[in-house]
């Protein structure tokens, strides 16, 4: 009986497609020409369509730097758009390769999947009126804070506060426009959300940016993470080494620009990123001008960010924790050697 | 006096002039008394008042040329936003520079859509509009449609089964001939097929670039969800109405139970069910389109509550009609599409209009499982960096849209009401 349910469905055979799910994930997204990414369906600067329908973002350019190193075509990618409840179980079940869908990464979700590197250091935390003149969290002491209830935001405020023997007036929000509108119309002093989500929402709505200000320190962790399925270590190595490239090339000075004037460089460490002294991508699995083809391509670390989300967007997201190492930042990349 | 009337003719004296014209009407309907005379003036201060502000916002301060938002802040409603976005809004991430396709496809689908309204149409000329209309809609968005060798046999199979069940009585020897032949052919041919002795052929029509259902947006994609969700959820619902009144227990017990359990959860839960559970059942390797997936569980749960709106009308019929047509020696086929369904179908003109235009509204819902539909693409249009923070005006925008489709729908019904209804009406 399933045979024939199956075959009536093959029949109209335009809308079936099959993922060869035999083998380890490398084999199957090689054979497909294309990598299935998951993403969320819209985060202002990390993911989103544009007018033109085509994504752009920090997250999309993981995606492109992974399908860089594979094919050496960043544009050989299928975003699969996907709310938060289905992201995990969509990567479980093979149908996406890689999640960058601003996922944080856990101890419980990377014991189900695997995460192959955090490209971006989110945290969360506090949004005020200039005006009322508070420069870090300590000074919000019996403050009102708009919070969106039965999120994991309202345990961490609660958390915090009682660590520091504070106390501070929750005004509950049953969805986000709520939650925006309410401390727009001033009905709280305090907009509590990740910082990304913070720049986001005062880039966006608030009516006259610069009267807010965001606290530079978060009260939690939120490293977002990209996300493999378990089994196929060779393909997570390459999702990581591609991300890795990306901000060692920051690091070294390389970007789009002058990637290809660095391909004549004389410094043993460029060669061998670039792969003008050969190995690195042998070792990787993949072609020898993968990282040429990322940093050409999709642009190192810094370049992607300051497209997306820095000084020049509406955002205006200081580098903060994603600065590299030496800037004193959490960017540090393990030496490709 | 030239003009002096005769004795004993008067003309009638013009009635006074507070009583005609708009003075007339005002005083009448507006202003019969103290009490409905303010709330007049209040109402009318108050519409004025709202379409004041409305206008101001929408049209005065507007801003409709603005190359980035930051450049419309602090106006009025910002419509170089749409101007920007209308694009994506209507067809998603469909490739750009083909976006053609989609336009044409919309087209093709409303005009069908128009032309099925019309009676005249309803004959064996509506197989036909259909038909064509969607393999130009499909070829569109695809650009490519693979026809294979068991869909031929099964419509053979179905076509000729239907001709024999409608027309037994009446077919001349040939034509039931011809029905028969197409039975054969279908049966044996997809058993050939299934047993795989039939090679896995095709037909390949492709004039196009593919184009896959993850990369469809916008209008095409709600149209097509409701379009052919209701068209399949129809006949479907009939039969299940058909089957719930039925005297077999087996059929009559399968029927309701489908439909008590389609009606008991949310169409929300049902289309999760469709995208997260179904993977899980299925033989790894084999996925099932999203779109597809969708697509069957808008019809299923469609064709639930079209039963229910249709039964009522069932009921609705004296048990005389379905003596006399048993009385007249029709069968079974012949008494339900030639007596009842007409009728029964008649009485629910307006509930069945406003089911269609409800489901219209929740093909939305998809957008929770990542299809990105009209209203979902109008929701991506506020996440662009450079545009996000006008959601009024994308929302607007919107309903807007979808008030065009609703309400030509309801006026549709008001018409098919008045023509399907001239014979009882005097």
């Amino acid at each position: 009986m399933l045979k024939i349910t199956l075959s009536m469905f093959a029949g109209v055979s335009a809308f079936v497609a099959t993922a060869a799910m035999a083998g380890p994930v490398l084999d199957a997204v090689k054979a497909r020409g294309q990598l299935n990414c998951g993403v969320h369906p819209g985060i202002v600067g990390f993911m989103h369509a544009d007018s033109q329908g085509a994504w752009r973002g920090l997250s999309i350019d993981m995606c492109r730097a992974t399908a860089a190193a594979l094919f050496g075509d960043a544009s050989k990618v299928k975003y699969i758009p996907l709310d938060a409840a289905r992201r995990f179980p969509a990567l479980d079940a093979g149908e996406v390769d890689l999640l960058a869908s601003n996922s944080t990464m856990t101890l419980a979700r990377d014991a189900g999947a695997d995460f192959a590197g955090i490209y971006y250091y989110d945290g969360q935390g506090f949004m005020v009126p200039r005006k009322l003149g508070k420069r870090v969290a300590s000074d919000l002491n019996g403050a009102t804070i708009c919070i969106q209830s039965g999120t994991t935001t309202e345990a961490n405020v609660a958390d915090f506060f009682r660590l520091n023997k504070m106390t501070f007036k929750p005004v509950l929000a049953a969805n986000v426009d709520e939650l925006r509108a309410a401390f727009f119309a001033g009905r709280c002093d305090v907009l509590t959300a990740d910082l990304s989500n913070l720049y986001a929402t005062r880039a966006a709505y608030a009516p006259n940016p610069s009267d807010y200000s965001i606290l530079p320190r978060g009260i939690t962790k939120e490293p977002l993470g990209l996300a493999v399925r378990h089994g196929d270590h060779q393909f997570a190595d390459i999702v990581r080494w591609s991300l890795y490239a990306m901000i060692e090339a920051e690091e070294y000075g390389i970007s789009s620009r002058n990637v290809d004037e660095a391909l004549k460089s004389e410094n043993p460490t460029l060669k061998r990123i670039l792969g003008v002294t050969p190995g690195m991508g042998k070792a990787l699995g993949v072609n020898e001008k993968w990282a040429y083809n990322i940093v050409k391509q999709v642009g190192n670390y810094g370049e992607s960010f300051d497209r997306n989300l820095g000084p020049n967007t509406v955002l205006k997201i200081p580098r903060g924790l994603n600065s590299p190492w030496r800037d004193g930042g959490m960017l540090y990349a393990p030496p490709i050697r | 006096m030239t003009d002096a009337m005769p004795a004993g003719e008067r003309k009638p004296l013009a009635p006074p002039v507070d009583e005609t014209g708009i003075i007339g009407w005002g005083r009448k309907n507006l202003f019969s008394s103290w009490g409905n005379g303010i709330t007049t003036i209040v109402l009318i201060v108050g519409v004025v008042w709202i379409l004041n502000w409305f206008l101001e916002w929408a049209l005065f301060t507007a801003n409709f040329t603005a190359s980035t938002g930051s450049e419309c802040r602090g106006g009025g409603a910002c419509w170089a936003l749409i101007r920007e976005k209308f694009r994506y809004i209507f067809f998603g991430s469909f490739p750009y520079e083909q976006h053609w396709r989609p336009l044409f496809a919309v087209i093709t689908m409303l005009a069908m859509l128009v032309l099925s309204a019309d009676r005249r149409m309803w004959n064996w000329r509506l197989i036909v509009i259909w038909g064509v209309g969607s393999f130009v809609t499909f070829l569109l968005m695809f650009g490519q449609i693979h026809i294979p060798l068991s869909l031929i046999l099964f419509v053979a199979l179905v076509g000729g089964g239907i001709g024999l069940a409608l027309r037994s009585a009446l077919a001349t020897p040939s034509e039931r001939m011809a029905y028969y032949a197409l039975i054969g052919i279908g049966a044996v041919g997809l058993v050939l097929r299934i047993l795989g002795i039939l090679p896995k052929w095709s037909i390949a029509i492709a004039p196009l670039s593919y184009v896959e259902t993850s990369l469809w947006g916008g209008l095409p994609v709600t149209l097509i969800l409701a379009t052919y969700g209701l068209a399949f959820a129809f006949p479907y619902g009939i039969l299940l109405a058909l089957g719930r009144r039925s005297n077999l227990p087996l059929i009559k017990g399968l029927c309701v139970g489908f439909i008590e359990l389609i009606r008991g959860v949310p169409l929300i839960s049902l289309l999760i069910m469709a995208s997260v559970m179904l993977p899980l059942f299925l033989p790894s390797g084999t996925t099932i389109d999203k779109f597809l997936r969708a697509q069957v569980a808008v019809i299923l749960f469609a064709g639930a509550y079209i039963a229910e709106v249709i039964r009522g009308g069932l009921q609705s019929l004296p048990k005389g009609q379905f003596e006399a047509a048993d009385a007249m020696g029709l069968n079974y086929a012949q008494k339900t599409l030639l007596i009842i369904l007409p009728q029964a179908l008649r009485v629910v003109i307006p509930p069945l209009i406003n089911t269609f235009i409800g489901f219209f509204k929740d093909t939305s819902l998809v957008l929770i499982i990542g299809i990105f539909d009209f209203l979902n693409t109008a929701n991506q249009a506020l996440v662009d960096p450079n545009w996000a923070g006008f959601p009024g005006e994308v929302y607007l925008f919107a309903a807007f849209v979808y008030f065009i489709f609703c309400y030509s729908m309801s006026r549709y019904s008001k018409y098919l009401e008045v023509e399907l209804n001239k014979g009882t009406r005097r």
